[in-house]
């Protein structure tokens, strides 16, 4: 087990590493810092000088993987490469444009991300389950049917449409919440419910069908014959049996988007007003920060990784038969 | 000639792409088990369903990809023609009434006045101005009906019966060729003659081997739906106008080709890549497999909105320091189109690619490909005769469940700002336009209401027509 792990460690290091030529080329190389330069100063009537300065202020007037002028080491550490991506695995995000320091906005906005993400994913896997399993339990009958319309339905209307129309709804028509923001301690609850509502709602089609097929096909094993035969209730052998050996796959699904969470959700984050990762990176796509982005990129398929490893830990957990070699 | 035909990138795309779909399903109609396959989407009623509504909407796209630039009318006589710098399409040149007719501002769907309260200048009977405040007539919504607005609900009523009327007589008609055809071929068959009404009540209880009923009861929905519209949206703004005075429904008809070109055209990025990749590392294996493998790790290791907004930056910023290469604002908006779409299309192969690894693993074990191999069959044959045939099942489901995700996706991508040129006319365009109207007094709701009724109806078809693709082309599935 403990040699998987160091393996998986070592196997995710390429990948990381594949991960920051992608986004160096796609930053550095499609455009050159003059480019970049000339975005951020505005397109006309950019003089060189000013375009340089850019450039020496931020750090992109090196040369891109060899400095040829420079002496030992630093031949490839004074570059633009190792300076804005290598750095990244060292946890030195660098700066935003607007000068503040990366890494401690990441962790100051991880909280907020968290309480509306973990919620709704908690939350969300509770109400898919159940619906779920309720379908299956009464399957084939017209409450199936309809029940499977409705899930089809549900995950034909886009995101947005949740967002909006219950953010009108609750908050403007009713007025029982806020309609965004974002408070500390207790009064928090307030802001966090309607985004968490709405997180779960605008989840439940897709998954719950997904679910359902899971459970389908674990209703239709030999043992759930061999349970029913022995005179066991068809409640026990839903709770017992199907819903139990159902959850591994459902969990193979579920757990990869555990450390995603610290991420938050860009939609819902920037609709409500909530100072988290998620409104983060949108508000830095939107200013065209892509010392931000480029740090955000770093971080989800960093977590991304951590979701896979933890995918194959959980399978050990409630899989026996399966073992990490 | 009154025009010249202008090519965008995109329509060339999107016809060839429907072109090449028609001669798939023509071709695969020879194979028996795809014969089988397209015979069991004929007997879903669902599928048949949404298959008919999709039509509509793939017609409407194909009409918006015909562009043209129009004569300009007073250029000299002895200069050569010189074409409007404006590429239109088909759909614009049908829609010309809806196009042209804009107001100043908001107005609510049908409505004859305006939405916000405007002050006038009237001359009493005392020969004295005094200002008045009141809702403005619309300059044409309702026009034709002059001073006599008392007039209007009457209007709309007898234009709607009437275009129900027709579209009953219609329906009437196209039931008629089709039981006309049934009672043909069944007389063929069974030489025997079978009664009109017999025919009808066989088709409507679904006891034929394609499901008639289901075609010709969402045809004549969408004709008692349709036709109203058609014959009310000539003189009013059947969903009403946006901030800047334009029709909604204008925008809506615009938004489908979007949406179609977004969800069509970036499978002509994934298939190539997932199935040249796919098939390479399954049936190579070895270091090959260990590359492509390392590839699309990566790939999807990356967050898809991130890696999509970083593409789409560094697109903006190409873009925007190479005016030049575009003639046209149309063919710009057509360049950040198709670009999106390969953006769109590069993020989202890697997982058929895993899919079609997976399967050619399994495949290339199996008895018939191991003795093709011994006779010593070359690996190019054995791939397209043997491996490439038996996964096609796997490729058509899975590029036709992609669709309906890919237009939901462009709706949140152009609500980040990452998404279509904003001069182009986008379900996400629209609801990022719309999203502050409902903020509000009185509310303003016909554009996103409209634009939710549209996209929920083509995403709806969209998913019902995978799912019964889905279970015709994998009967053991579910």
């Amino acid at each position: 087990m403990f040699a998987y792990l160091v393996r998986r460690l070592l196997y995710a290091f390429p990948i990381l590493i594949g991960v920051n030529f992608i986004t160096f080329a796609l930053f550095f190389v499609v455009n050159t810092p003059d480019d970049m330069a000339r975005m951020q100063l505005g397109v006309k009537r950019v003089t060189p000088q000013a375009i340089e300065k850019w450039k020496a202020e931020r750090g992109y007037d090196k040369p891109f993987f060899i400095n040829r002028e420079a002496k030992n080491l630093s031949v490839l550490t004074d570059t633009i490469f190792f300076a804005k991506s290598a750095r990244l695995f060292a946890g030195d995000f660098g700066r935003a444009e607007d000068g503040r320091d990366i890494s401690k906005e990441i962790a100051s906005r991880m909280g907020p991300s968290l309480a509306i993400a973990a919620p709704t994913f908690a939350l969300g896997l509770f109400v898919t389950v159940s619906f779920a399993l309720m379908l299956v339990f009464f399957r084939a009958s017209r409450l199936d049917f309809w029940g499977i319309v409705l899930c089809v339905a549900m995950m034909s209307i886009s995101g947005l449409f949740y967002i909006i129309g219950g953010q009108y709804l609750v908050s403007r028509l009713w007025r029982l919440v806020p309609i965004s923001g974002y408070g500390g301690g207790i009064d928090a609850w307030k802001f966090v419910i309607l985004p968490v509502a709405i997180g779960v709602i605008s989840g439940v089609g897709a998954s719950t069908r997904l679910y359902r097929a899971f459970f389908l096909e674990e209703a239709s094993k030999d043992y759930v014959r061999t349970a029913r035969a022995k005179g066991l209730s068809e409640t026990v052998v839903f709770s017992r049996h199907v819903l139990r050996n159902a959850l591994i796959p459902i969990m193979t699904s579920v757990v990869v988007v555990i450390p995603s969470l610290f991420m938050g959700s860009l939609l819902t984050e920037s609709f409500f007003g909530i100072p988290g990762l998620g409104s983060y990176t949108i508000d830095a796509i939107r200013a065209q920060d892509f010392s931000v982005v480029r740090a955000m990129v770093f971080i989800g398929s960093v977590l991304y990784i951590a979701g896979l490893t933890l995918t194959d830990i959980s399978y050990t957990l409630v899989d026996p038969r399966i073992r990490l070699e | 000639m009154n025009f010249t035909p202008v090519l965008l990138w995109s329509d060339i795309l999107l016809w060839l792409l429907i072109f090449a779909a028609i001669v798939f399903g023509v071709l695969s109609g020879k194979n028996p088990l795809m014969r089988t396959a397209w015979r069991r989407i004929g007997r879903n009623r669902a599928g048949i369903a949404a298959a008919t509504v999709l039509a509509v909407f793939v017609s409407i796209g194909l009409l918006d990809s015909l562009h043209y630039r129009r004569r300009l009318e007073n250029t000299p006589p002895r200069h050569s023609a010189v074409y409007s710098v404006e590429a239109l399409s088909l759909l614009d040149a049908i829609a010309a009434p809806l196009r042209e007719r804009n107001e100043k501002t908001y107005s609510a769907p049908l409505a004859a006045h305006a939405y916000a309260k405007e002050t006038f200048e009237t001359r009493g009977a005392d020969g004295r101005y005094r200002a008045l405040r009141d809702f403005p007539r619309l300059r044409f919504g309702g026009a034709h009906l002059g001073e006599d607005e008392t007039a209007r609900r009457r209007d709309i009523l007898s234009r709607t019966l009437r275009a129900e009327i027709f579209a009953i007589a219609l329906f009437a008609l196209l039931a008629g060729i089709v039981i006309h055809r049934l009672r043909c071929r069944y007389s063929c068959e069974k030489k025997a003659e079978i009664s009109f009404g017999k025919a009808w009540k066989s088709i409507w209880a679904g006891e034929t081997e394609f499901s008639w009923n289901a075609l010709l009861g969402t045809l004549g929905a969408l004709l008692a739906l349709l036709l109203p519209a058609l014959a009310l949206c000539v003189d009013y703004h059947i969903f009403g106008t946006d901030k800047v005075g334009q029709d909604v429904f204008y925008q809506i008809l615009k938004s489908i080709r979007t949406a179609l070109v977004i969800g069509l055209l970036t499978t002509l990025v994934t298939l190539p890549l997932a199935v040249l990749f796919g098939i390479f590392s399954g049936y190579f294996r070895g270091w090959i497999d260990d590359v492509i493998q390392y590839i699309y790790t990566t790939l999807s290791s990356i967050p898809g909105v991130l890696l999509i907004a970083a593409a789409v930056l560094m697109m903006e910023v190409v873009i925007d320091t190479h005016p030049q290469w575009f003639a046209t604002a149309v063919e710009r908006a057509d360049a950040r189109l198709l670009a999106l779409c390969g953006i769109l299309g590069l993020t989202s192969w890697t997982n058929l690619c895993r899919l079609l690894r997976g399967e050619t693993l399994k495949l290339r074990e199996l008895e018939y490909i191991q003795a093709a191999r011994a006779f010593g069959v070359g690996h190019s044959k054995i791939v397209f005769r043997h491996i490439l045939p038996n996964l096609t099942p796997v490729i058509v489901i899975a590029l036709v469940m992609d669709f309906s995700g890919l237009v939901l996706a462009e709706a949140v991508l152009s609500y980040i700002g990452i998404g279509v040129d904003p001069a182009m006319t986008s379900f996400g365009t629209m609801i990022n336009n719309a999203r502050m109207e409902l903020a509000r007094a009185p509310v303003v709701w016909w554009s996103l209401a409209s634009s939710f009724v549209f996209m929920f109806a083509l995403v709806l078809a969209a998913n019902l027509f995978a799912d019964a693709v889905r279970d015709a082309f994998n009967p053991e599935g579910e």
